[in-house]
């Protein structure tokens, strides 16, 4: 499924509303993740999953053409942890 | 790095903001976005978002795994995982908001 599609399905359930409002729903929705994230927040979706930030060190990295040493910034990356009800629907028999 | 949690109530709110709806139905939207992409996850489909990242679900085979506190060997039968791919967008702009 593709954003355009997650759209879609929802503005079909909700006739009442503007395809264009609904579009600023769902991109509200993913903007609003980033946009915390960015400020060092987690998000936490309970059933669904939770959104975070781990801090990477900086570490001597290397070339894996050449094996010469190279300075690997620190850096900040996003991490998503599924939810225990998500994980479980997806194993459920 | 900030402290804090964001929930659905936050979403919630900032749907609220952006489009002209009650409080209540913004809070029925953020729910029908969680609950589309878990139903096409659980059915098997991955879910991409541009600028956001991709879900995508993965079989993992069965394996004898070992309580690493007793050393005691316990089969792990095989199961379904999920996976997020961030996009490069992400990836920059939290990296970017969280350089000290």
């Amino acid at each position: 499924m593709i954003k355009s599609e997650l759209i879609q399905k929802i503005a079909d359930e909700n006739p009442h509303l503007y395809q264009r409002d609904v579009e600023r729903i769902v991109n509200t929705f993913f903007e609003e993740i980033i946009g915390a994230m960015s400020e060092g927040h987690r998000v936490e979706l309970r059933g669904f999953g939770a959104f975070s930030v781990k801090k990477r060190n900086a570490r001597t990295g290397r070339n894996p053409r050449t094996g010469a040493a190279v300075h690997v910034e620190e850096k900040h990356v996003p991490f998503f942890k599924t939810g225990k009800l998500l994980r479980d629907r997806l194993n459920e028999k | 790095m900030s402290e804090g949690t964001l929930t659905r109530m936050d979403l919630s709110e900032a749907v609220f903001r952006e489009v002209g709806l009650s409080r209540n139905e913004s809070a029925d939207l953020v729910e029908s976005v969680i609950r589309h992409m878990s139903d096409a996850l659980v059915n098997g489909e991955s879910v991409k978002v541009s600028s956001f990242g991709t879900f995508s679900v993965r079989s993992k085979n069965a394996r004898v795994g070992r309580n690493p506190k007793t050393g005691e060997e316990v089969p792990i039968e095989p199961r379904r995982v999920l996976t997020f791919r961030p996009s490069h967008l992400m990836k920059e702009r939290v990296d970017a908001g969280n350089k000290s």
